[in-house]
């Protein structure tokens, strides 16, 4: 065991299964002998070289649609994208392409490339340093989508991502990078993907998160706590296709749930949850799903408190969800 | 009344058209129009310098933590003055990352520039953007996102837009050694050349792109080549001398604004400082490299022409700075006292309108506020660069 940070367990991962497996191969901008703008590639130019380790021209359509055609021939491309804001020049490629891939050839072709790319705000980057898309990729019939809150899930979601055979966007939260740390295993395992994670179990109110905001909804359900309501935390960590045993197994148990995400709220994965809960637990629901969201407006630059749904608005969907009576 | 309204308005727009006829500069042009005189030499000093410092002061300012983020011009002054100075105050701009010293040069005030970087009240795009990513469309400076290459499609459309209309604007595209990579430089490049459209795209290939040197992005034997292939003239300058990018650029105006088409001009410079103040270059590049290019710095070289022509003098030189500087210190002051956006600007201009779902948004946002005391700060820490 070591005590990594989220950053250094993605790059233990991609060196665990680099050393594994000669078919992975890393490839965007800055990736090689920088080490990535974050640095979550830093060391693995050194020791695997710039045939496995490549920095690309910068164009995202390239780097995604090379990476489709080395996954064609066999390997097992890990294309990062600098920030998934700039994923849109690469989106066609993502949409019509990769995830269509198995599906159009009848299941002879299939494209397991990894995309990583960090995601969301509180960085003070702006709209386009700053954006939560996934839900543009969950609406793409043929893709995963997966999210990390911590360095243990990081490192085995990634290793079991990277031997998966479909294609996966694996959204990284910058905002906590450097400062989620944790105890992360030496060497081999995996967290299996499609399991989200109960963090704290409780009777009263269902808080369902990912990414950034588990460490806010952290510190909210702290103070609920102290208010005498008891939250349920459920990590999604896979975001798509999610863990619908356990959320419709938490949400009949509390009857009251507010997901929370950093993205828009029209078309959010919220929507889509607390649509597939109210399918199925409509009688256990003690209050309406409450959604606690980034607002529908481009990200920010200096309003992001503002924008963010961070721990007091968590919070106050807590006790919203609470004190409801039908 | 209505007459009366509709009949005012033919009058304004051609008193603004005379208005965007009138050159930028104070001074008139000489017989050859791509060679600067002694006095438009002094200005394209005077604004290479103005960036130059104004670029030092932020950089010290981020370091101390007052601003959040900056990209400087470091280097690439002459690039980013002498190409926007061959254009009329009528012509357009539409700048990548480090063209901001260009709006200062044709009008635009410093203390709503500086607003900008502090994204607070006084910036006129509402703190919106990351420092560096200033618009005003009263310098006719368009805003640009951050996607790398985006703004070159647009350049191109603007450009059309005025040959359709019968107008004789023209546009500068700016672009990096590392956009020419994008989807979209190739898309700007072809419709500009298919179209003629009167665009001039200026390339400043400072050697990097990030981490990744110019080789590494194209295997191309220069940028300006690949203008050949598009059916447009390619040209390559020493972009670190003011009036060698002039000429090219200034030729490549009048080339567009007589109904020549596009061009691309790469002017060969360097980015002296870091990509960023998220950037530390020495993880990938050599000092040695930088030293070299040290030696072609474009403002130590024009104020050495500029005073072997006759056209300046150590003293003048000093004055200058002096000048600029609490012209500068001024601004900040004045800019960093400014309080932040009001809240409500969250919710404006991300339509004409606010439609009903922002309206609710925005009302559950006061009572959020409002019930948490004030503030809606969260518990993690800031910043993860
Ligand atoms: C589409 C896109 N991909 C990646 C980035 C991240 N990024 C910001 S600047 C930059 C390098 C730009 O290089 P260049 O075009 O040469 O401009 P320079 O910074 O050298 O002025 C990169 C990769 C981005 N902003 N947009
Ligand atoms: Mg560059």
């Amino acid at each position: 065991m070591a005590t990594l940070n989220l950053l250094q367990a993605v790059n233990d991962a991609l060196r665990v299964e680099m050393r594994r497996d000669n078919r992975v191969v890393v490839l965007g901008e800055d990736v090689g002998k920088f080490g990535g703008v974050f640095r979550a590639t830093a060391g693995l130019y050194e020791e695997f070289g710039p045939q496995r380790v490549i920095d690309t021209p910068l164009a995202e359509g390239g780097i995604i649609g090379a990476a489709i055609g080395m996954a064609l021939y066999g390997m097992k491309p890990v294309p990062e994208i600098q920030f998934s804001d700039f994923i849109y020049p690469g989106f066609d490629q993502i949409v019509s392409e990769l995830s269509k891939m198995r599906f159009r050839s009848g299941g002879q072709y299939a494209c397991p490339v990894v995309v990583r790319t960090p995601f969301g705000g509180g960085i003070k980057g702006g709209h386009y340093h700053s954006q939560s898309p996934e839900a543009l990729f969950i609406h793409q019939a043929g893709l995963k989508v997966v999210a990390p809150s911590n360095p243990y899930d990081a490192k085995g979601l990634l290793l079991s991502a990277l031997r998966q055979p479909d294609p996966i966007i694996f959204f990284e939260p910058k905002r906590v990078y450097r400062a989620s740390k944790g105890d992360v295993p030496e060497g081999d395992y995996e967290v299996p993907l499609g399991k989200a994670q109960v963090l704290r179990a409780g009777e009263d109110v269902t808080v369902i998160t990912y990414g950034a905001m588990v460490h806010e909804a952290i510190d909210a359900i702290a103070k609920a706590e102290a208010q005498g309501i008891d939250c349920e935390l459920i990590d999604l960590r896979t975001l798509w296709p999610l863990d619908i045993d356990c959320l419709v197994e938490s949400a009949q148990k509390t009857g009251r749930v507010v997901v929370v995400h950093e993205a828009p709220r029209t078309c959010g994965l919220g929507g889509e949850i607390s649509a597939l809960l109210q399918e199925r637990c409509f009688t256990h629901l003690e209050a309406p799903i409450l959604r606690v969201t980034g607002w529908d407006t481009p990200f920010p630059y200096t309003l992001e408190n503002e924008y963010l749904p961070l721990a007091p608005r968590i919070l106050q969907g807590i006790e919203d969800s609470a004190a409801y009576i039908a | 009344m209505a007459r009366a309204a509709v009949k005012a308005k033919p009058s304004k727009s051609a008193k603004s058209k005379a208005a965007a006829k009138r050159t930028l500069h104070a001074v008139p042009r000489r017989a050859d129009p791509f060679t600067l005189g002694g006095q438009q030499k002094v200005e394209v000093y005077t604004s290479m310098l103005r960036i130059r410092l104004l670029d030092e002061r932020m950089m010290t300012l981020q370091r101390q933590g007052r601003i959040g983020f900056y990209g400087t011009c470091n280097g690439q002054e002459a690039a980013t003055i002498a190409s926007a100075y061959a254009l009329r105050a009528s012509d357009w701009i539409v700048p990548a990352l480090r063209e901001a010293g260009a709006m200062l040069m044709r009008g635009f005030p410093l203390v709503p520039y500086l607003a900008q970087v502090f994204g607070n009240s006084g910036d006129i795009t509402k703190g919106r953007q990351m420092p560096s990513h200033p618009a005003g469309r009263a310098v006719n400076q368009v805003s640009w996102g951050s996607c790398i290459g985006s703004q070159l499609p647009h350049a191109m459309g603007a450009a059309w837009a005025a040959k359709l209309q019968g107008h004789d604007t023209v546009v500068i595209g700016y672009l990096g050694d590392g956009a020419t990579s994008s989807n979209d430089f190739h898309v700007a490049m072809n419709f500009a050349a298919v179209f003629q459209a009167p665009v001039v795209f200026v390339c400043q290939n400072n050697h990097w792109s990030i981490s990744i040197p110019t080789h590494k992005q194209t295997a191309s034997e220069s940028i300006a080549i690949k203008a050949k292939a598009y059916g447009m003239p390619g040209v390559k300058v020493d972009g670190n001398d003011a009036d060698a990018v002039y000429a090219a650029v200034a030729e490549a105006v009048a080339r567009a604004r007589s109904g020549g088409g596009p061009t691309l001009v790469e002017c060969e410079t360097y980015r002296m400082g870091a990509h960023s103040s998220s950037d530390d270059p020495t993880r990938y590049r050599d000092q040695a490299e930088v030293d070299a290019w040290k030696k072609r710095d474009p403002i130590e070289g024009y104020r050495a022409r500029l005073i072997a022509e006759g056209h300046w003098s150590a003293k003048k030189d000093e004055a200058l700075r002096a000048e600029l500087l609490e012209q500068i210190n001024a601004a900040i002051k004045t800019a960093e006292a400014l309080p932040p956006p009001d809240h409500d600007t969250l919710f404006e201009d991300v339509y004409f309108d606010l439609p009903w779902h922002l309206q609710e948004q925005r009302a559950q946002f006061k009572a959020a506020l409002q019930r948490a005391g004030g503030s809606l700060a969260g518990a993690l820490p800031g910043s993860a660069h």
